[in-house]
């Protein structure tokens, strides 16, 4: 009886020691980042773009990076969103046959796990095949590559969670699959759905591999959807390696901006989770 | 029976049966057939599509990755260790070492880590305490690549050059060790969240069972739950390994990026994401380099997939043993 | 005249056969209780009336189910205007996710009937179309299901707000809102509160001079209480049917018999 209680206590504090590991970890990089972050952030950071040259210019802040990365993720996730709803709708068993739904499912959780660098490299080559250089349109193109998997994988698990029977309250009326779709299931899974488009920005706008190639980066603003773009993680990965502490500065107010973009991100879901479910029926 | 016009005068009186109406009802009726008919039909052609697009991605970067045969055989490629792109020698050995290496030593470092936290998680912690720590593991899940690159830049690549002092190591703390350290924060959030579902689906009742014979919480633990979850768990290690495998950013911006076989934990390495990030993009002076670093991202590509279906499968086991 | 003719009604689910060959007429404008210990395919009788058991997986229907003498198994028979005439009442009442109003307005929307074809409205609120005329529609509605009275300050909330028993009068308005010739009904009070219950059985007395109301039943006492005619399955079989007074007063099969007494439930 006493070995076992021992085993039991060993195993326990090992399991606590873990749990403390992982929020110290956590606890730990919004330290590390937030430190190093808000002693460099301050308002021209924000509202000035880099002189005298991203990598080496000890001027100016990373308004470059922080618009850049909001073109991107607007392009991004409204394509995404176009083109995952769609697709996750589709996925429900009226339409197609079970088979081919999930191996679509399987096609898609495979892309999810396609790393990014992946997407980055097969978005250059389309891109030299069309001619293209590293550009917004790019950048946007791959991002989009990138989260709709994510997207239309989130999409399909709340749409899945729609009670069967509440589907058939509505055939019961004489409804036919479209109307059932879009009046009774795309409300119902209202929520899921938004948590999932959040989900996907999120994921998407801390890429860095899939637009190292295909956005290129600038010190400039992007006046047209031809011209390179900078963004938010490659201004992390290409200040933070130089030997000049005004440039490493802006990497880590880019950082620390990131950070708190994921963070409030993973509160906004959450929240617009509870706004939306007005009308759920639970 | 009831004759059929015996309406009462009551106010329940139904629609008048008009001929007019009836034809309007049908006319609309054929408008929403239609309209359903188009939204099946375009259900079927979206998902092949999407299919369709995968297939193009396959197949453009192997298409992409086949010119490099012409030039080395198949076994030179993978295990040849002379990199010499300048002199149409492509050997890629040493990265793929580079990355088997930081994988397993990522892996290594967090499995503990994560089984023990979802076992915590999942079994022990009270529902409202699981909640919050979904939450705060979400967030760990969410934190972009570069972030946790930079914390290893400023955190554990010192760290490491420490401990190679300490134990008399020359390092500059650019090493495996570090980009294993990286990675392995980076894949327990992922880990512990598919683990923790998992050990979820286990049903009450297999629990109460053993609890009611006088098992401790470990033991039902031990002999019960982790029994019934085993091939999930296997599936969310399989999931995080091709995570830790394909993993870009964050690596290589600690690992070193020395074209070399690694010998020690505080050597530099140069894992396959890492090259390609850092070469491809400005390849096209070379011919056939392009070749190569597509080759690589196949490899990339094909060993995920490869996980991915394990896992997938792992999964589905668990679905039906389970249920 | 009988409304519905059912004749050698099949129904598996993959190899578990639940209907067998069962054969029947069903009169109009009188409450059917469906009655019969639980899993011996109530459900499934009543849902294969309206085709919902197409929604099912691998379900297998064989023999043919005729309505006004029309077969509505036939391949080329429309299933949305089928169940247009056909409503469904479900056990448990599944609010659509909108509001109240809006879970009214919904059946009519769909199928574009309006106010205009409702007699019991005036000449003046028949002109009142769009969305005036819907309002008088929905309220037309609720009244019928005897609910408007409780939800007529708040129609705009959602209807997942409500209380269970109101949830199932919501259902019964927005069956009732399609303007169907026949209502199945699947345990309509089985989750309700007992004065819920009494309500919805209220209100099913006071449809029947207009309606034909099948209901499926655990509870012999509602079927006496409401019944005019009376299926008792068993195991998958038709064992007896016919008026309520004659299905109780002198039962003939031995298992109706033993069921009555509560010897098998």
């Amino acid at each position: 009886m006493k070995k076992r209680k021992l085993e039991e206590n060993i195993f326990k504090a090992l399991m606590i020691i873990s749990l403390l590991g992982v929020f110290a970890a956590l606890a730990g990089i919004i330290m590390v980042v937030a430190v190093k972050g808000l002693s460099s952030l301050n308002l021209s950071m924000i509202i000035e773009t880099p002189k005298g040259g991203y990598y080496l210019g000890k001027e100016g802040g990373i308004a470059n990076a922080i618009v850049g990365s909001l073109y991107l993720m607007a392009g991004a996730t409204t394509l995404a969103f176009i083109i995952s709803l769609p697709v996750a709708l589709a996925l429900q068993k009226e339409y197609l046959s079970k088979r081919f739904a999930d191996f679509t499912r399987l096609v898609l959780d495979i892309l999810w796990g396609t790393p990014s660098i992946v997407y980055g490299v097969f978005g250059f080559v389309i891109m030299v095949y069309l001619g293209m250089r590293a550009s917004l349109l790019g950048g946007i193109v791959v991002l989009t590559l990138l989260m709709v998997p994510i997207m239309v994988r989130a999409m399909d698990e709340a749409i899945r969670l729609v009670p069967f029977e509440m589907k058939e309250m509505a055939y019961a009326l004489g409804t036919t699959r479209v109307e059932t779709t879009f009046a009774v299931v795309l409300k119902q899974a209202m929520p899921g759905i938004v948590t999932a488009v959040i989900l996907a920005f999120g994921r998407g706008i801390g890429d860095a591999a899939s637009i190292l190639f295909t956005a290129g980066y600038t010190d400039d603003i992007p006046t047209s959807l031809l011209d390179p773009v900078a963004s938010l993680p490659l201004a992390v990965f290409f200040q933070i390696g130089t030997p000049v502490p005004e440039v490493q500065a802006r990497a880590y107010a880019a950082a620390l901006i990131l950070l708190v973009i994921v963070i409030v991100i993973n509160i906004i879901a959450r929240i617009l989770g509870w706004r939306f479910a007005r009308h759920i029926v639970r | 029976m009831r004759p059929k016009l015996k309406m009462p005068s009551k106010k329940w009186v139904t629609r008048k049966e008009s001929g007019n109406n009836h034809s309007e009802m049908n006319q609309r009726l054929n408008k929403r057939k239609v309209k359903d008919n188009v939204a099946s039909v375009s259900a079927r052609g979206i998902l092949i599509f999407v299919n369709f697009l995968a297939l193009l991605i396959f197949c453009g970067i192997f298409w992409k990755a086949l010119p490099i045969l012409s030039l080395v055989s198949l076994p030179e490629l993978l295990f040849s260790s002379s990199w010499h792109p300048m002199k149409n020698e492509f050997g890629l050995f040493p990265f793929i070492i580079g990355t088997m290496a930081v994988t397993l030593l990522a892996m290594i470092i967090s499995l503990p880590v994560c089984m023990l936290t979802s076992i915590y998680l999942s079994e022990y912690a009270k529902r409202r305490f699981r909640e919050v720590s979904r939450f705060a593991i979400d967030i760990l899940a969410g934190i972009p690549s570069v972030v946790y690159g930079l914390c290893g830049v400023l955190v554990i690549v010192p760290l490491v050059e420490f401990m190679g002092e300490l134990i008399g190591v020359q390092t500059t703390g650019y090493s495996l060790l570090a980009g294993g350290i990286v990675l392995a924060v980076m894949v327990i959030p992922f880990i512990v969240s598919i683990s923790m579902e998992v050990l979820r689906m286990v049903p009450e009742p297999y629990r109460e069972s053993a609890l009611a014979l006088g098992a401790t919480r470990w033991e039902t633990v031990k002999y019960v739950v982790l029994k019934k979850a085993r091939s999930g768990l296997i599936a969310a290690t399989v999931l995080g390994f091709a995570r830790a495998f394909g993993e870009t950013m964050a690596v290589l911006m600690v690992v070193g990026n020395v074209a070399q076989i690694p010998t020690s934990l505080f050597d530099a390495a140069y894992p396959l994401p890492a090259l390609i990030a850092n070469n491809y993009g400005e390849v096209m002076s070379i011919p056939l380099y392009d070749a190569a670093l597509m080759s690589a991202a196949f490899i990339l590509m094909l060993v995920v997939t490869l996980f991915s279906l394990t896992a997938h499968y792992a999964l589905l086991k668990v679905g039906k043993t389970i249920a | 005249m009988s409304k519905i003719k059912i004749k050698k009604l099949s129904v598996s689910y993959g190899n578990h056969q639940v209907l067998n060959e069962v054969s029947l007429d069903i009169p109009e404008r009188q409450i059917i209780a469906v009655i019969g210990p639980s899993g011996c395919g109530k459900t499934t009788l009543l849902k294969s009336m309206n085709r919902l058991l197409d929604l099912n997986e691998d379900v297998a229907v064989s023999g043919d189910i005729a309505i006004d003498g029309e077969n509505i198994y036939r391949p080329d028979i429309d299933v949305n205007a089928l169940r247009k005439r056909v409503g469904f009442l479900p056990q448990r009442p599944y609010p659509l996710p909108m509001s109240i109003f809006d879970n009214v307005a919904f059946g009519p929307k769909i199928h574009g009937l309006d106010v205009s074809s409702l007699s019991v409205v005036s000449n003046k609120e028949r002109e009142g179309k769009g969305n005036k005329g819907t309002q008088r529609l929905v309220e037309h509605y609720l009244r019928l299901a005897g609910l408007w009275e409780e939800v007529k300050d708040r129609l705009n909330a959602p209807a997942a707000k409500l209380s269970i028993g109101q949830q199932q009068r919501l259902a019964l308005a927005r069956v009732l809102s399609i303007e169907p010739e026949i209502i199945l009904a699947d345990e309509p009070t089985s989750a309700l509160d007992p004065i819920s219950a009494k309500l919805v059985e209220t209100q099913f007395k006071i449809l029947k001079e207009n309606y034909t109301i099948i209901f499926v039943t655990h509870i012999l006492r509602q079927a006496r209480r409401l019944a005019d005619y009376i299926i008792f399955l068993y195991m998958g079989d038709l064992i007896e049917h016919g008026p309520a007074v004659r299905f109780f007063g002198e039962p003939c099969d031995e298992k109706t018999k033993a069921y009555i007494s509560g010897e098998i439930s």
